[in-house]
């Protein structure tokens, strides 16, 4: 089987969500990758460069520089013709762009794989990860959205692929982009920390946020998260959000303070490796899934803590 | 212009899911079930721009079984003005769905629709992208913010690394986020008049779009249980086991 890997990219950088990606794509067959951009070539190399890549396609055009699915799309479906599975990670970008894939195609795509277990068989989760469903897919082609902390990385050195340029669709006219606002930080990202501290409704507002949870991150070097309470009343940009419809995180530690712990908040975090819960109210579900709990009052336990690590 | 939303009865976002022991799914007899949340923000988003003259009509639609019914009339009661249920019992999957909305797309002629970025029960996050691509038109998924302007719509979009702005010309399809709004609870007295507000009946037949699913399910299971781990005594304690397992 020849799959095709859309590579996660700022037209400067690959983006590690990307090399889960490849991991899966190399279980089902011989791995291509496209990095639709524009002047992005050193993307192009970067993704040759990654073990288990035979070929990259890089689509270099003014119409790609912002991913747009309009256009990013019919590119994606004219190269399956020569392609038997389509893989993306399951980000925004991701995403956004697969499913107007798979509708192009007449695929109905999978979401968010955790496993593969065969050539047409995967499982993925469903109601909030409380269940995990095995499908089956009857589509000659298929087109899939891989869960990040599914799959282990593939090595960002090692692969020698040969680089192939393609050509994109243009600009469909339907769509364009206007702006972005980015934040820059020096904080590791949610997704690839190895620590993360996170906070909810408890804190209060955006102010204590950072007085009390900032400082904790910044001593252990952690990613910052926040539940979706605390991103709704406005303490923290949505780009925080850890959840079922935010982001899916699975960190060494995961230092969840003043969250309850909402079924939609334990979806996007269960599987960290150690959980360390604070909360006042002893009866907060997340204590159930926590491996150490410490039931006090975050503002006076969390700077204390901050002070001791 | 006519906004067309699409709606999906779900299990309540309260209720916590038990999978059936025989594997087949999740158990949903008797179990509260709502309108995806998202849904409820699209509906909300439909209303608003009514309000604030930029669409006339709000047709509220949705593909499922005939309790679906009670869905559309609690949009109905947001403030919709009719209702569209394509009946079936049998489980559509986005593919279906959206094939089927592109059929009433073609009748209907919305300008926009608006529809939730994920049903929470089976978290495809499919239909609104691929509706979009049957129709040929613009997509603004995961909205933060929608501004209509005209024979355009710029969509801020709520994306991983922040925010990011895109114009697309009408019509188009939206999908919406969890900060675009925060949706109205129906009071009684629309929840009455919902009542006699018109809700047609169709069958996926109607349409002449093939539905049959593609995926089979052949197992659903429980995810791996995370034992409840032990409470510490106060910080030191907490510092001492975050050292034991060598998180620090």
């Amino acid at each position: 089987m020849k799959t095709l890997v859309l590579v996660e990219h700022d037209n400067t950088e690959m983006k590690d969500a990307t090399l889960a990606v490849v991991t899966a794509a190399s279980q089902l067959g011989e791995v291509h990758a496209l990095v639709a951009g524009t002047g992005c070539a050193s993307v192009g190399e970067q993704a040759a460069k990654v073990a288990g890549v035979s070929t990259v396609h890089v689509a270099d055009d003014a119409a790609l520089a912002n991913q747009l699915a309009e256009n990013v799309a019919p590119l994606v479906a004219s190269l399956m013709e020569s392609h038997d599975a389509f893989l993306a990670p399951a980000t925004t970008t991701g995403k956004n762009i697969a499913p107007r894939v798979a509708a192009l195609l007449d695929v109905m795509q999978i979401s968010d794989i955790l496993s593969v277990e065969s050539e047409d068989t995967f499982t993925r989760p469903i109601y909030a990860g409380n269940a995990i469903a095995t499908v089956k897919s009857s589509d000659a082609k298929k087109v899939i959205t891989v869960r990040g902390t599914a799959f282990d990385k593939a090595a960002t050195e090692g692969g020698s692929a040969s680089i192939e340029g393609v050509t994109g669709a243009g600009e469909s006219g339907l769509s364009s982009f206007v702006s972005e606002e980015i934040a820059k930080s020096e904080r590791p990202e949610l997704t690839s920390a190895k620590i993360i501290v996170s906070g909810g409704r408890a804190l209060g507002s955006s102010e204590k946020f950072e007085e009390v949870i900032t400082p904790l991150a910044d001593k252990l070097g952690a990613g910052i998260g926040a539940s979706r309470a605390a991103v709704d009343a406005g303490y923290v940009p949505n780009d925080y959000q850890v959840g079922q419809t935010g982001k899916i995180v699975a960190p060494e530690v995961y230092i969840a303070i003043g969250i309850s712990g909402a079924i939609q908040h334990l979806a996007g975090m269960k599987d960290s490796k150690t959980i360390v819960a604070i909360n006042k109210d002893e009866d907060a579900p997340i204590f159930q899934i926590a491996d150490i709990g410490l039931v006090a009052d975050l503002f006076n336990a969390v700077p204390e803590l901050t002070s001791k690590v | 212009m006519k906004i067309l939303v699409p709606v999906k009865r779900v299990i309540d976002y309260n209720v916590k899911p038990r999978v059936k022991s025989d594997g087949s799914g999740v158990d949903l007899a008797n179990v509260k079930m709502s309108m995806n949340p998202f849904d409820e923000i699209s509906v909300e988003e439909a209303i608003r721009l009514k309000e604030a003259g930029k669409a006339e009509e709000i047709v509220a639609v949705s593909v499922g079984p005939q309790k679906a019914q009670e869905t559309l009339r609690t949009a109905l009661a947001m403030g919709a003005d009719r209702a569209i249920l394509v009946q079936t019992d049998e489980e559509v999957e986005p593919l279906g769905v959206a094939k089927i909305l592109a059929k009433i797309v073609e009748e209907e002629a919305p300008k926009l629709v608006i529809t939730g970025k994920q049903a929470i029960d089976d978290d495809s996050n499919q239909t609104g992208q691929m509706l979009a691509a049957l129709l040929g038109w613009g997509q603004g998924t995961f909205a933060n913010t929608v501004s209509v302007d005209g024979d355009s719509v710029e969509v801020k979009r709520e994306i991983d690394g922040g925010l990011q702005t895109v114009k697309l010309s009408l019509p188009a399809v939206v999908t919406t986020d969890l900060r675009l709004n925060e949706p109205r609870y129906a009071s009684l007295p629309n929840i009455m008049k919902a009542k006699k507000k018109p809700l047609d009946e169709k069958t996926p037949a109607d349409y002449g779009v093939d539905i049959a699913p593609r995926l089979t399910t052949t197992n659903v299971s429980e995810p791996p249980v995370r034992q409840a781990g032990e409470k510490v005594e106060d910080v030191d304690a907490l510092v001492a086991k975050l050292k034991a397992v060598g998180a620090i």
